[in-house]
């Protein structure tokens, strides 16, 4: 940008270029580059995707495929020095990727906030509970450490941790696991932020745990109504939690749709491969699964083509193109996009045919 | 080690190289799988026979290390394991399941109990007597990157129980590593690289071959594909199946992925706090749990289809596991069980067999026959009567313990 970036923060969406969106936060053609002695790493290479207040958005893709970068992009906690970062970034009207750095971290906290996923070292073991919550409220909110510290009992307490005003000044390693994952979601909830990224927030925990943290996520978010991006790679938590789902292979969207479309008539074979490489409680105990080939690509070397064509067991029926032409993602129902040369006639009888029957 | 030894030693390469042709037939011709098309035959005598297992870790305090608590990790536990089956232990962390793994492979000594493999009390062997028994009991670790030494090629780690064992001479070695590699679905020219090299399943194939490398009778899996991305999982758990009925293994699973050890074991034993709850059939664990715990753990795993998200009755516990340094009395869950009642504070209930097959241990059984309750009392009363002498029995264990 320009212009000095002073003043109001409604001054970002000027500078941008084009026009502001609609959506709470739209995501358009964000690329987050690492270069590096071995040759550039594209981890986000042209992600675009819309979200609303109110709404759950669910990234589900390996290790690898760029679902992290793009929740660090998100709230601009990329180091400039070494991340390429270009495509655009609107909260709330207001484009993040061209802004100051400063502007971000008013932002940061207040209007987006992050769990992260292993909240023993998300969290300084060097400060009790309360004061991390304390300094973060604090930062953007002009009030005295004694209200501040009120707020953060409120903020235990409302996150079901028990006789929230002695554990406030507990240190981190003396909560449970599943109770420092609640303290940090009282710590990223502290200023009430409209988008709250949720990082594989229950990836370290225990399955009853898990279930009693997602509970506590669907709560405040309808207490507060925020939009909440999951980041995950369990599809059962994303088919608990989500609203939409985003698909992500080799730092690229390969699907999007609701999350019925996804589960039901998904048109990927990328989600093809994730939903019949589980095996699952919901269904007679299959014979056997049936994985992906391969492992996922390197990063610097993403395949020409499609990325997933070495993986794809229906890569040989187009001609070559999947490997020479990379496939768009199109829309192909309303809010159902997919990125795939087969036809989609042929996907759609793939998957009644040959997928549904055997998950 | 010499050339010499290569009349007797051939024995091993060969029998590693047999499978390893015919499994990669097996690979060739896909998609028809015998898994459990035989079932494995439990009348005989167990494989491996656990009986009453426990492990205190002490507690010390002060100048003289003087003993002030124990952290009873696991508490009493039996189960038994037959001769190609797979046994799955689920349960929380913390509730001693990957301790009772380490103690049936002799890393861990054990507080108390007993632990027979093939007939023979191994319970107290020494590290000498054990080293051979050692051919036969092998495991897989959780994590493909600490598990691999990262200053070794892949040919010395997998040929690594060759050495250690004095099988075989250095050519036969490689060949037979080679054989392995090639059994897990890694390419055998692979041999002199470093596990940097390798992607995480990749490295857990490693640890596999690694495992397999001398035919081993009993293998105990901790975790094997919880470090790995979904569709590496699959193949995993795949492999694990495919070498389970070429070589005719018995795993003993260790998972807290619910749905993967539903997916491959034969029987299930559910623990909490260091004790067996439940321990069943695989379906009929998943199919009609009696305890509540159980149910609590199925209830709360996500289950990949929105559809289902509305309508499934939920169960929540509440809280957290209490801390195995000072579990509750009696029955362990009772601090979150919606059913407990004052009996569950004061009488542990024992394992009760109450369907073929179904043993578990709650005075409150659900999706139980009728009569059940009343066969839970009667157990309970004779576990009451000989208790104070189990109960001193094990805590003088816990003293002697260092």
């Amino acid at each position: 940008m320009g212009d000095k970036a002073t003043g109001t923060l409604d001054e970002g969406a000027v500078g941008a270029g084009s026009s502001p969106p609609t959506a709470f936060l739209e995501v358009r053609d964000l690329r987050i580059h690492f270069p590096t002695d071995d040759g550039l790493v594209r981890s986000v290479d042209g992600l675009s995707f819309a979200l609303e207040r109110g709404r759950t958005l669910g990234i589900v893709g390996e290790s690898g495929s760029g679902k992290s970068v793009t929740s660090l992009g998100i709230l601009g906690l990329h180091n400039r020095r070494n991340a390429k970062v270009s495509g655009e970034i609107w909260l709330d009207g207001q484009e993040l990727v061209g802004a100051q750095p400063d502007r971000v971290r008013r932002l940061r906290g207040r209007h987006m906030a992050m769990i992260f996923q292993d909240p023993l070292s998300a969290m300084h073991p060097f400060y009790t509970v309360g004061n991390q919550i304390i300094e973060a409220y604090r930062v953007h909110n002009d009030v005295s450490k004694k209200v501040a510290r009120k707020h953060a009992i409120d903020m235990l307490g409302r996150v079901g941790i028990p006789k929230p005003d002695s554990r406030v000044d507990d240190y981190p390693h003396q909560f449970s696991g599943g109770m420092r994952q609640r303290a940090m979601i009282a710590m990223a909830l502290s200023c009430d932020p409209e988008l709250l990224i949720a990082d594989e927030p229950t990836t370290a925990l225990d399955v009853t745990v898990q279930a009693q943290i997602l509970d506590l996520l669907r709560d405040l978010q309808e207490e507060f109504n925020s939009a909440i991006i999951m980041i995950t790679h369990d599809l059962g938590v994303v088919a608990e939690m989500a609203d939409d789902v985003l698909v992500m292979y080799a730092g690229r969207c390969v699907e999007q749709a609701t999350v019925d479309e996804a589960f039901h008539r998904p048109l990927h074979p990328y989600t093809w491969g994730l939903l019949g490489s589980m095996p699952r409680l919901d269904r007679e105990r299959s014979e056997r699964l049936m994985p992906i080939k391969g492992s996922p690509p390197s990063l610097i070397n993403v395949p020409v083509g499609c990325a997933f064509s070495p993986r794809c067991a229906y890569a040989g029926l187009n001609d070559g193109r999947s490997e020479s032409e990379r496939p768009e993602l199109v829309e192909l129902e309303p809010g159902h996009r997919a990125a795939c040369h087969l036809p989609l006639e042929q996907r759609r009888e793939i998957w009644e045919s040959e997928i549904r029957s055997k998950l | 080690m010499s050339t010499s030894q290569t009349g007797a030693g051939s024995d091993p390469v060969e029998g590693a190289a047999v499978p390893a042709g015919s499994v990669v037939e097996a690979a060739a011709a896909p998609a028809v799988s015998t898994k459990k098309a035989t079932r494995p035959d439990r009348s005989g005598e167990p494989l491996l026979q656990v009986e009453n297992l426990g492990k205190h870790f002490p507690v010390t305090a002060g100048l003289l290390r003087r003993q002030v608590a124990a952290v009873k990790a696991v508490d009493g536990v039996s189960f038994s394991v037959h001769k190609g089956e797979t046994l799955g232990l689920v349960g929380e962390s913390g509730c001693g399941k990957t301790t009772t793994g380490r103690m049936i492979m002799r890393l861990l000594d054990s507080s108390f109990g007993r632990i027979t493999f093939e007939g023979q009390d191994i319970t107290k062997l020494s590290q000498q007597k054990m080293r051979p028994l050692r051919r036969d009991l092998q495991m897989i670790f959780q994590d493909p990157y600490s598990s691999l030494n990262p200053r070794q090629t892949v040919g010395s780690i997998v040929g690594a129980p060759f050495r250690l064992q004095k099988l075989q001479t250095e050519s036969g070695v490689k060949k037979a590593v080679q054989d392995l590699l090639e059994l897990v679905g890694l390419n055998p020219e692979h041999y002199n690289r470093y596990p940097h090299e390798f992607s995480g399943g990749q490295r857990q194939r490693i640890g596999i071959a690694r495992t397999l490398a001398l035919k081993p009778r009993l293998i105990v899996a901790d975790e094997p594909v919880s470090a790995l991305d979904v569709s590496i999982q699959a193949q995993v758990v795949n492999l694990l199946e495919d070498l389970q009925d070429e070589l005719d293994l018995t795993y003993v699973v260790i998972a807290h992925d619910l749905s993967v050890v539903r997916h491959i074991s034969d029987r299930i034993a559910v623990m909490y706090l260091g004790k067996i709850v439940e321990i069943s059939d695989g379906h009929d664990l998943y199919a009609a749990p009696m305890h509540p715990y159980t149910n609590a753990l199925l209830s709360a795993v996500p289950i990949p289809d929105p559809a289902g998200r509305r309508g499934r009755e939920r169960i929540r516990l509440q809280g957290d596991v209490p801390s195995p340094l000072d579990p509750p009395p009696a029955c362990r869950f009772h601090t979150r069980c919606w059913k407990a009642q004052d009996i569950c504070k004061r009488i542990e209930p024992p394992l009760v067999e109450l369907a073929p097959g179904h043993q578990t241990a709650c005075h409150f059984p659900e999706n139980a026959p009728a009569g059940a309750t009343e066969l839970v009392a009667r157990a309970a009363a004779e576990q009451e009567a000989s208790a104070p002498v189990a109960a001193s029995g094990g805590r003088r264990h816990v003293g002697k313990h260092r």
